[in-house]
């Protein structure tokens, strides 16, 4: 029992991994860029739900979606403004790029006076209620998180699989030339999937708000997110869902049966045992680069 | 602008190409050795920083900049460098046979984390670096009785075979020994064949191979080269810190290492030395500056990122060759006053290439 409860909050922190994954893998499929900032932008969304809730007054279903909307229009800026000048640059530099916003949009928020530098709790409607089952006792919060997760992944895949808009970003990232020949706005397309990368970690942000609660540092949780990326194979995106949830699992029953020390420690073992053993991942494409 | 007339190989490879850099670099040599009477001994403290940053940003260039790869853990190799020599100077081992054991420790390690980029490259190389990087960090915090765990570990002054260097002007002395050491070792090997080949595997790793050139030895040994570096630049700021902790050799210290070797400019070695004086220098101009500003700004704990990283973004964005590309440029400038043309260095356009397909 104690293990199906461990394995539970595991899945539940998992899906959160699994989901800013899913941002690192959309950019990176599209513009083949890796953004550092995507844990920054997490923390930005749960800044802007906070915001919209407690400094605004909105209703909880209105801040939510008021931070989804703004922070895919932040997205879809950053794009044109700072990624778009660069593209063709070598990817590093994209890389340092993106650990520059980082470094400035957590530097902004710990401006604010008198709230960047405090804890927040994000007041949400489910908070600290428990549901019963059996011996079983499972925290609202993580099943919102899982239930949350699973209905973002349907929507995502209906979205690649039946719409236009989905077909497009699916040619542009196979192959840009040629979906520029094609006639698709590969440059637009780059743009809104930065702006789609935003709101699914605006949505991670707010869905992990409630079990951590919202400081200016929460977006070093990305940092766990690389290795859910690379173990579901950094160019596949229910991989980088399955790679959160192998992560959070695999943390989560580290910190209870390993001894102190290996629960941080073990997503990062994973990953280099993982790169050692099978270097593109559970699902990534195997394709070498020839001559 | 000066024309150099080559006659012989020699002069091809020599060090210093022309009159002016004999000069100018004599006269820096100079200012440097006489920099203890010319100022304040803070300034000598934060001169040394400069110095132990820019040997491990020698490292870091030799690895980042001169052969294409990347590490995100470099943090890591400045840990072992600095515990190794926290331990061995407390158990009484002189100061120069525990630099050795702290770069050759370093080095070992290095090899390790090279292994990897054998088989993986680009953003995977960066992830297994990151997560090696993780794991020093946690093994430095969890290995409490060779390291003083969380609490830290205080360390002796440096024991020269008796000689004990603990005012800041032998330290500092010792510091521009090894920097300059360090440094002219590197530029050797720069015009070695061990480093053409380094620059030909960062260029192309296909046309490297078809050279020749042996990619699983000459990565394994840029991370063991660049690892020792680290190691000694460790060591080094152990002893001027004389308190390490585990906390000193995160993430956000290897990201500011790379910080450091990109604003600097990548792929030259004065990069690493002005990369070093920015990042030591920085904090000081801001807390120079915060007075000035209004109090919401200038007090804010923020500050510092927001600088760092609109530096960085502007950097990446409009002087990608670093510190050294833009003084690249005003001595064209100069060199060439009035004829300085708006496009002579012009970024060259390319498209997008796949790591993925082709």
């Amino acid at each position: 029992m104690q293990f199906l409860q461990l394995v539970i909050s595991g899945i539940a922190i998992g899906c959160i991994y699994g989901l800013i994954a899913l941002g690192f893998v959309l950019i990176y499929k599209a513009t083949e860029t890796v953004s550092f900032a995507q844990g920054d932008l997490m923390m930005l969304g749960a800044f802007g739900g906070l915001a919209a809730m407690t400094l605004l007054g909105f209703p909880f279903w209105a801040s939510v979606l008021a931070a989804i909307a703004a922070m895919a229009i932040f997205g879809v800026l950053l794009e044109r403004i700072v990624i778009r000048p660069i593209l063709g640059q070598p990817a590093f530099s994209i890389v340092m790029l993106t650990i520059g916003i980082a470094y400035v949009a957590r530097g902004l928020i710990t401006m604010i006076p008198n709230i960047g530098t405090d804890t927040h709790t994000l007041p949400v409607p489910y908070k600290d209620q428990i549901w019963k089952l059996g011996a079983l006792v499972l925290n609202v919060e993580q099943m919102v998180v899982i239930a949350a997760t699973a209905v973002l992944c349907a929507g995502l895949f209906a979205m690649f699989k039946y719409s236009k808009l989905g077909m497009a970003m699916q040619a542009s990232s196979q192959n840009q030339l040629a979906a520029y020949y094609m006639g698709i706005p590969v440059k637009t397309l780059n743009g809104l999937v930065w702006g789609l990368a935003a709101a699914v970690a605006a949505i991670a942000g707010l869905l992990l708000a409630p079990i951590t609660f919202v400081h200016a540092n929460m977006g070093f949780i990305g940092l766990k997110a690389f290795p859910a990326a690379v173990v579901g194979g950094f160019t596949s995106l229910p991989g980088a869902i399955v790679g959160g949830l192998i992560i959070g699992i695999v943390e989560s029953l580290a910190g209870f049966y390993l001894p102190n020390g290996f629960k941080d420690t073990a997503p990062y073992v994973v990953v280099l045992i993982m790169l050692m053993v099978k270097p593109n991942g559970l699902f990534g494409e195997k394709l070498r680069k020839k001559v | 602008m000066r024309f150099i007339f080559k006659t012989s190989y020699a002069q091809d490879i020599k060090l210093a190409k022309h009159g002016g850099h004999v000069f100018w670099y004599s006269a820096l040599a100079l200012l440097l050795v006489a920099a203890p009477w010319l100022f304040a001994e803070y300034w000598l403290a934060q001169m040394t920083f400069i110095l132990i940053y820019a040997i491990v940003g020698l490292g870091l260039m030799l690895l980042a900049g001169f052969t294409g790869q990347f590490s995100l853990g470099h943090a890591a190799f400045l840990g072992v460098g600095a515990y190794t020599q926290a331990v061995m100077t407390n158990a009484g081992v002189p100061f120069p046979l525990a630099l050795v054991c702290a770069a050759g420790l370093s080095a070992a390690v290095g090899v390790v984390v090279g292994l990897p980029a054998l088989r993986v490259k680009g953003i995977y190389l960066g992830m297994a670096t990151l997560a090696f990087g993780f794991i020093v960090e946690e093994v430095l915090a969890r290995w409490e009785s060779v390291t003083g765990g969380n609490a830290g570990i205080h360390i002796k002054a440096p024991d020269l075979f008796g000689w004990k260097v603990d005012s800041g002007e032998g330290f500092y002395y010792l510091c521009l020994f090894i920097a300059v050491l360090a440094t002219l070792g590197i530029l050797n090997l720069l015009r070695s064949s061990t480093g053409r080949a380094f620059v030909a595997i960062r260029d192309s790793e296909i046309s490297a191979q078809s050279m020749g050139i042996n990619l699983a030895r000459y990565k394994t040994l840029s991370f063991a080269l660049s690892a020792a570096l680290a190691g000694v630049g460790g060591a080094l700021y152990a002893h001027k810190l004389q308190f390490i902790s585990p906390d000193q050799f995160n993430i956000i210290q290897s990201i500011d290492l790379l910080l450091m070797v990109v604003i600097g400019g990548l792929g030259s070695v004065h990069g690493a030395f002005l990369g070093a004086i920015f990042l030591i220098t920085m904090p000081q101009v801001i807390s120079l500056t915060k007075d000035y500003l209004p109090a919401a700004v200038g007090q804010a704990p923020g500050l510092q990122a927001v600088v760092y990283g609109v530096v960085l973004v502007a950097f990446v964005l409009f002087e990608p060759m670093g510190l050294y590309g833009r003084w690249l440029k005003v001595r064209a400038w100069i060199q060439l006053f009035p004829f300085y043309r708006q496009g002579m260095f012009k970024r060259q356009k390319s498209f997008q290439k796949s790591d993925r397909l082709k």
